[in-house]
């Protein structure tokens, strides 16, 4: 037809076109910055995921941190049976070690009793070890590509505790179901009771976190990291009921103990897992409600402190 | 508008204790333009980069970038610039895209732009195959390139690029450097890079601040910074040692300045091809014979050795870039 050229050519103006528009085009995706997320929380969940995906991706590491606890309830928990100490003495009677047990641990089985500390162990012991990502991030330049970023200041500590609060209550339910199989007494288990006693793990997990991830701020050191994980983490819980009942200690200890939080955390799992609250005597260290306000006043105020201070801590 | 520089500083200082690491720095810096900061180690460049980026509170003056007040809006800063800092930051345990999405999700870019942009930048720095590796299996040069992508995600107007090629080896720092001249020639993107390689400040800046002990000693282009040194040598050899022409070299348009040392004439011209024809004719009309001719062009080592001082730095200098490109290479084994 008469009309081809003109037509093809055409075609070839609109391709020209075409490319020149997918040039700018390119040009424009590369440039044009597109709306932005400007919570002051945005950024969090992203800082948290990237720790918690670190974490489950390296599984050796998660096995590694329940071998202590497990180690503990499997070797100690049931070589410490206070039960047959008690009836290998001529003339005790079952019932007679049952209620010593009763009235000394709350629970007729020391292994139960232990299972309910060795919570409590696990999240002091993650929450412990969360300080030292933070010192990793100083040390290998994250926290500074973190800060160069307009991420909340706030929201890079809380990202710290929230993983470490996350990955303690995971594990502490990895322990809980370990101590089950092992045969910690579930008679006293309840939805309730169990979803309470992680409530309260919760609150202690949440505190001490705080506690760490605050110690850690300022440090690129892990050395000195290490020796504050140390000097904190031993002392916190032998100096609190995890593995005996505070009452049988000397009573200077058992001031110490009633200052650690640790202790109303491990009371209060004890007293919903194991139903303790009625038992009198050795085995309660303080009522229930009394557990909960000690620990919620913790957790809130340690979180406060660390991420109001966290402002403070990360600029230099 | 454009008129207006992008980033303006007065009077920038930093002390640590009594080390004053930035000494009152004053400059300007257009839009579109790359521009160096060129000094020995310890003068100072990487704190100033930290002060530019809000990491780090300066002790005295003030700086704007695109009229934001580094220290009233470090929220806004941050969004305007990018940076790639001199040690390598990424997070071993997550892919290259991994990184990158997440440095995207601190600046609130959302995913629906992230995923494709970062595949972008992954390709713009050819690691799109490497994409979804570990860092921890990536060189030192694919780490380079790896922060230079994340440094661009957030569409920074301003990019600082602290000792972009500190450890590369030449096929990768070409590859850094033809990814610079990209930035500013396609995307415009103002770019300020720190270095200690005179040859990378000499073919990538616009403008060049040499600075030492916390102070800019010299700022101006390439160019003019050769030419503040006083133009060409020429060194001619003459078999006779008397008599003496140095009065009529000097007399020859052009030449400034003429030294003799035994049989030596060391003269500096500001042309120094037209100066030579002349000084060859000068000595022949004399009657005397020409042994040798050299003609050097002042190199930008020389204006920075004559700006920085050649002390001994130079091997201690070299001592610490080895210390710190182990220190890098240790990360990037790990
Ligand atoms: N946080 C700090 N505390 C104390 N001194 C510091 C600190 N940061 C830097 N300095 C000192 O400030 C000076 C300037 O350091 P800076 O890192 O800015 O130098 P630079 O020009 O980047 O050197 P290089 O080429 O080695 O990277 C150095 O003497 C350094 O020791
Ligand atoms: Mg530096």
């Amino acid at each position: 037809m008469a009309d081809d050229i003109p037509a093809r050519s055409t075609a070839t103006v609109q391709e020209q076109a075409a490319e020149a528009e997918d040039e700018r085009e390119a040009e424009r995706s590369f440039r044009a910055a597109p709306k932005l997320n400007k919570s002051p929380l945005h950024g969090l969940w992203a800082l948290t995921n990237r720790d918690l995906v670190k974490w489950y991706k390296n599984p050796i590491q998660l096995i590694i941190s329940l071998v202590q606890p497990v180690v503990w309830l499997g070797l100690f928990g049931k070589a410490f049976n206070i039960g047959a100490l008690f009836s290998s003495q001529p003339g005790v009677t079952t019932a007679e070690v049952n209620a010593v047990n009763l009235a000394t641990f709350g629970t007729t089985s020391y292994f139960s009793y232990l299972g309910a500390g060795m919570l409590a162990f696990i999240i002091l012991f993650t929450a412990a070890f969360s300080g030292m990502s933070v010192v990793w991030d100083r040390r290998f330049g994250f926290t500074n590509k973190a800060l160069s970023t307009p991420v909340g200041r706030g929201a890079i500590v809380t990202s710290k505790i929230l993983q470490s609060v996350v990955r303690s209550l995971i594990q502490a339910a990895i322990v809980l179901a370990i101590a089950v199989i092992l045969g910690m007494d579930t008679a006293s288990f309840t939805v309730l009771s169990v979803a309470g006693s992680f409530v309260i793990l919760f609150l202690m997990a949440f505190g001490l976190s705080s506690l760490f991830v605050m110690l850690a701020l300022r440090s690129s050191d892990w050395q000195t990291q290490m020796a504050v994980i140390n000097l904190l983490n031993l002392p916190l819980l032998f100096a609190s009921n995890a593995m005996l009942p505070v009452k049988i200690m000397p009573g200077w200890l058992q001031s110490v103990i009633r200052f650690n939080p640790v202790s109303y955390a491990v009371d209060g799992v004890r007293q919903m897992l194991l139903g303790s609250a009625s038992a009198t005597g050795y085995a309660v260290l303080a009522p229930l409600w009394v557990d909960f306000s000690v620990l919620v006043g913790f957790a809130a105020l340690l979180g406060i402190l660390g991420i109001v201070l966290s402002w403070r801590l990360l600029s230099r | 508008m454009s008129q207006q520089p992008l980033v303006k500083v007065e009077g920038l200082s930093k002390s640590f204790g009594a080390l004053k690491a930035v000494d009152g720095v004053s400059f300007e810096i257009k839009e579109g333009e790359v521009f160096g900061f060129l000094g020995p180690n310890g003068a100072g460049k990487t704190t100033t980069i930290s002060m530019l980026t809000t990491l780090l509170k300066p002790s005295g003056g003030r700086a704007e970038i695109a009229g934001l007040d580094i220290h009233k809006h470090p929220n806004e800063v941050r969004r305007v610039v990018g940076v790639v800092p001199q040690e390598y930051t990424a997070d071993e345990d997550l892919t290259g895209l991994q990184n990158i999405l997440l440095c995207a999700d601190l600046y609130g870019i959302p995913r629906s732009n992230s995923r494709p942009h970062a595949m972008e930048l992954l390709k713009l720095v050819e690691l799109q195959d490497a994409a979804n590796r570990k860092v921890s299996t990536y060189s030192g040069g694919m780490r380079r390139r790896l922060e230079l992508a994340s440094g661009l995600i957030n569409y920074p107007r301003l990019l600082f690029l602290d000792e972009p090629t500190l450890g590369l080896d030449v096929q990768t720092r070409t590859a850094v450097w033809s990814y610079i001249r990209m930035l500013k020639e396609e995307y415009k993107m103002t770019l300020f890079l720190t270095t200690h390689y005179l040859e990378e400040a000499d073919s990538l800046c616009d403008r060049i601040a040499i600075v030492d002990h916390g102070h800019i000693v010299k700022i101006g282009s390439p160019d003019e910074l050769k030419a503040s040194i006083g133009g060409d040598i020429i060194v001619v050899g003459v078999a006779e040692a008397e008599p003496d022409i140095s009065e009529d070299i000097k007399n020859i348009p052009l030449v400034r300045e003429v030294k003799k040392s035994g049989r030596e004439y060391r003269i500096k011209s500001e042309v120094g091809e037209e100066s030579s024809i002349k000084v060859i004719d000068l000595v022949r009309s004399k009657g005397l014979h020409v042994t040798r001719i050299a003609l050097t062009k002042p190199s930008l080592d020389e204006a920075y050795l004559e700006f920085t001082g050649r002390s001994i730095r130079e091997e201690e200098a070299g001592k610490m870039d080895a210390f710190k490109q182990r220190v890098t290479m240790m990360r990037a084994r790990r």
